[in-house]
């Protein structure tokens, strides 16, 4: 265990990694959900089908075969990502995929009345998701995305398999240097369920903040589950 | 670059039987994770304490670890220790475990979903807990469960792939040597994505049908 310690260093360093590729895979994710809800929601035909194919491409395969994809494919067809490029835009569209579903169904549980009521009152549309439909839709939609959060950094000891040195890579490493498999994968799985609490406990701070004020959240929230 | 047809159909055969071994492993985690997941649910409701707190922070625990690192862990530290199993018995394994504590969600959602009159009635007839559980509560929580539990099992199908890091000869790993040897990933790993497309979609679009009949039933 004492040997452990002095590759600290090490798995920091990888702790560093994993955090920077959660954090920047989550941004894409939630760009990429809400934009793709929203079209799948209310969007013109043609393009509700290509973002419909998008997303039963991505829900419908592997991530470890997406992300290999990505690494061995797409520099043959000419695009050429940096490791740490790839393996971000990959693990935020296939989070996004499973996302866009949750915006949907959340913009889908805002009660009609509110959109007939942003007609009748002549809201543009920027007013009508600003004022009315986003921070009704927004409460039902954090708690599904939480749990989606988790299961993006759950993905990411995945990018260890496409030479990124991420937590997990680095714990292989330092595996290989001690042959102490127990004490070191044990040290990154409690690393792992504490980042996940934590991701859990900003989630939980938000829905309170954006609950505040909303008499109708236990009902809306029973609408969204059927 | 222009997709290798042939190439493609010269290495399909072998593609195909790495799938054998996705959906063996695919089937073997379910298995486990059906029966796992009933015994966490069950064992949150128990009335002790010390059994509800243990199984609930396992299942948490595993809820909120990466089935990567299980799976090393499992693959790596069991040796350790003396046991030696293949490692496709080490995948089933993690992959059983890692969705049980999913799957124990849904168990509890759907067991909570029984009217407490059924509990009731089943007290009033004298009924032994175990009687209570085999013939009122189970039949009546688990057929609206169907749905939930079978996109769980979708989901372990897609993570089998997963298996290939600790050479389990399934697809994955099949396209990776074949890949390995040629010097050509595309059409291996393009097959075997459409492959995975090919078996859960019609899956997925089955779930959904017994879905809708489910609510039919229900209202």
């Amino acid at each position: 265990m004492s040997q452990l310690y002095s590759f600290l260093p090490m798995l920091l360093q990888g702790l560093v990694t994993t955090i920077q590729i959660t954090v920047v895979a989550a941004v894409i994710a939630t760009v990429v959900a809400t934009v793709c809800g929203v079209i799948r929601y209310s969007g013109w035909w043609p393009l509700r089908a290509i973002v419909g194919i998008y997303i039963e491409i991505f829900r419908g395969t592997s991530c470890y075969v997406q992300l290999f994809w990505a690494f061995f494919v797409l520099p043959l067809l000419g695009v050429t990502l940096s490791p740490f490029a790839a393996a971000v835009v990959v693990i935020g569209l296939n989070v996004g995929s499973y996302g866009s579903e949750v915006v949907r169904g959340a913009l889908k549980a805002v009660p009609r009345g509110q959109w007939e009521a942003c007609v009748a009152l002549n809201y543009s549309t920027w007013h009508k998701y600003r004022y009315v439909i986003v921070p009704q839709a927004m409460r039902l939609a954090i708690a599904p995305m939480a749990n989606l959060m988790v299961d993006l950094l759950k993905i990411t000891p995945l990018v260890s398999l496409v030479t990124i040195s991420d937590l997990t890579y680095e714990a292989m490493v330092v595996r290989q240097q001690t042959g102490n498999s127990f004490a070191t994968f044990l040290t990154i799985l409690v690393v792992y369920f504490v980042l996940s609490s934590a991701i859990i406990a900003v989630f939980r701070r938000l829905e309170i903040h954006f609950s505040r004020g909303a008499e109708t959240f236990a009902t809306n929230k029973e609408a969204a589950a059927t | 670059m222009t997709f290798d047809f042939d190439f493609a159909l010269q290495v399909l055969p072998d593609l195909v039987r790495g799938f054998a071994i996705t959906i063996q492993a695919t089937v073997g985690g379910s298995v486990l994770a059906l029966a796992l997941g009933l015994a966490f649910a069950l064992a949150n409701r128990s009335e002790n304490r010390l059994l509800r707190v243990c199984s609930g922070s396992a299942s948490e625990f595993l809820r909120r670890t990466p089935l990567l690192v299980q799976l090393f862990f499992i693959f790596y530290v069991l040796p350790d220790v003396g046991i030696v199993i293949p490692p496709i018995w080490a995948g089933i394994l993690a992959l059983g475990l890692h969705s049980s504590a999913y799957m124990s969600e849904v168990y509890r959602a759907g067991i909570e979903a029984v009217p407490k009159g059924q509990w009731e009635a089943a007290l009033a007839l004298n009924y032994h807990p175990v009687q209570t559980w085999r013939r009122v509560i189970l039949p009546q929580a688990i057929p609206p469960m169907v749905p939930a539990l079978g996109n769980y099992v979708v989901l372990m199908f897609k993570e089998t792939a997963l298996l290939a890091v600790i050479t389990v000869p399934e697809a994955m790993n099949t396209a990776r040597d074949i890949g390995n040897s040629t010097y050509q990933y595309t059409e291996p790993v393009t097959v075997v994505g459409i492959l995975y497309l090919l078996i859960s979609i019609p899956v997925v679009l089955a779930l959904r049908f017994i879905e809708r009949r489910v609510h039919q039933e229900a209202a």
